[in-house]
């Protein structure tokens, strides 16, 4: 029996998923102007993937983006290392059971995934000696959340099977 | 006889046990970085590697600007025009009075027997994108090391400073802006020349005075400019205008709330100022301590004139902080 979905998916590509990230990070880069409403993306396509190919993508994957995030945002080495790789191992944990639910069920699953993963960020900040940005943070994660069942749709397009295929 | 199981599940460590892995190296590379700064290199190798995708992420910005651009319509554009040739003619006056002022300036400095005021390089770059990160108050610039950049300059926009370049990559450096909450920079009231250094007030994106005395002569709507004291800055860019005062019986401190008047959140093209201060080269360890005593023998056995060095530490601290 395959969860939460009727179709048989074909098989994720590695350039898919490179791409994914690549798209991911893009977005996260692009000059938002309250940067405390907007999700993160990279995140939020990571949950994705670790759900959905947890062999493939995990913790290493993860640390790695959050390396990338943390060079690119120019804030201190690591912190978003420890998001990341915090989340790819609850989206890891928890991915047979959220596979088993419905979309908006899902979507509730990654706002608790993500709003843990922004804490962590957050608990670093305060620990280095920052200010609390006040409470619009946690809108962020819970956009995020909403995205889910579109980033679902769209993730899974390369993989969804073409209506007529010809028959061999 | 020993049986291992055939390695058809084999899915590597697990999952908690790669958790904590990762998670002590996170831990390890935040200490390292805020504590001793050892991984700048390996940052800058990441920042290289992010590049392509933050200078694609300022694409749509220019497609759009130049859209814009594209369908403005003629009466736009000369209107457009008309205003910038009247701004032109305003500035060209501005400039001519300059030069004679900055002559008058300079002689008057030689009569005096003030050091020569050092020309200020500018080098114009644009702003990629702001931090992604709300509790920064950080943007990127396109010009880095390889174009010339030093740590520590000041970054300015055509209204004021907006903050201090405080790392530089090879393609782009960080500017820290002025509202973030370390960022001091030493300020001078025009009206009065009072004094004073002004911090980042986080969010708010305002900025204030801290530890003014409760009776400080500051008004409500004085302008203030740095007053270059630090070496870091060149003295009489604006910097903020004093919107709100606080003064409390209960603090012994007033605190001054200024607008900063650069567009320190918005527009896309800064200043980098490069002015090459000849500051005289940090003494040796055992030089500074050999003077320290020697002066603390001066100073015990002569008079104790030097009331005013206190003050002189003070600004030396301003200048070290503002680095």
């Amino acid at each position: 029996m395959i969860p939460s979905s009727s179709q048989i998916l074909l098989p994720a590509r590695m350039s898919t998923i490179i791409g994914s990230f690549a798209l991911a990070l893009f977005l996260n880069f692009l000059p938002w102007p309250d940067l405390r409403l907007v999700p993160d993306f990279v995140a939020l396509v990571l949950a994705f993937w670790c759900v959905r190919q947890p062999r493939l993508v995990g913790l290493g994957v993860g640390w790695m983006l959050g390396l990338l995030a943390d060079a690119g945002n120019g804030v201190l080495l690591g912190q978003h290392a420890l998001a990341y790789s915090l989340l790819a191992f609850l989206s890891v944990w928890l991915s047979r059971r959220i596979l088993w639910f419905g979309p908006m069920l899902q979507s509730l699953h990654i706002a608790l995934i993500l709003l843990v993963t922004q804490a962590a960020v957050l608990v670093v900040r305060l620990a280095a000696g920052d200010s609390f940005p006040g409470w619009p943070i946690v809108v962020g994660p819970l956009i995020g959340a909403a995205l889910w069942p579109v980033a679902t749709w769209l993730l899974l397009l390369p993989q969804r099977r073409r209506e007529r295929e010809p028959a061999i | 006889m020993d049986h291992t199981p055939p390695p058809f599940f084999k899915r590597g460590p697990a999952p908690l046990v790669r958790l904590f892995f990762f998670a002590s190296l996170s831990l390890a590379l935040l200490v390292v970085d805020a504590r001793f700064r050892y991984v700048d290199g390996l940052r800058g190798w990441l920042a290289l590697a992010a590049y392509p995708i933050q200078r694609a992420a300022t694409w749509p910005i220019d497609v759009a600007t130049s859209l814009g651009s594209y369908f403005s319509t003629q009466a736009s554009l000369i209107e457009e025009n008309q205003r910038l040739r009247a701004q032109l003619l305003a500035s060209v006056q501005d400039a001519q009075r300059y030069q004679e002022l900055q002559s008058e300036a300079s002689e008057m400095r030689r009569m005096i027997g003030a050091t020569e005021k050092l020309p200020v390089l500018a080098q114009p770059a644009e702003v990629l994108y702001l931090s992604r990160d709300p509790y920064a108050h950080r943007l990127f610039i396109d010009r880095g090391s390889v174009q010339g950049i030093k740590p520590g300059s000041p970054v300015a926009d055509d209204t004021g400073v907006i903050g201090q370049v405080t790392r530089v990559h090879p393609l782009l450096s960080e500017v820290t802006l002025l509202t973030n909450p370390d960022q001091a920079i030493p300020v001078q009231v025009v009206r009065n020349g009072l004094r004073a250094v002004a911090f980042g007030g986080g969010a708010s994106g305002m900025i204030e005075l801290r530890y003014m005395p409760a009776n400080a002569e500051v008004q409500d709507g004085d302008r203030l400019v740095t007053s270059g004291i630090d070496g870091t800055y060149p003295p009489g860019l604006a910097v903020a205008t004093v919107v709100r005062i606080e003064r409390d019986q209960e603090r012994s401190f007033a605190r001054v709330y200024c607008r900063p008047s650069a567009g320190i959140e918005r527009g896309r093209y800064v200043l980098v100022l490069t002015s090459d201060t000849t500051r005289p080269p940090r003494p040796d360890e055992g030089q500074s301590k050999d003077r320290r005593g020697e002066k603390t023998r001066r100073l015990k056995g002569k008079d104790k004139s030097a009331a005013e060095k206190p003050a002189e530490k003070a600004e030396k601290a301003i200048g070290d902080d503002s680095q």
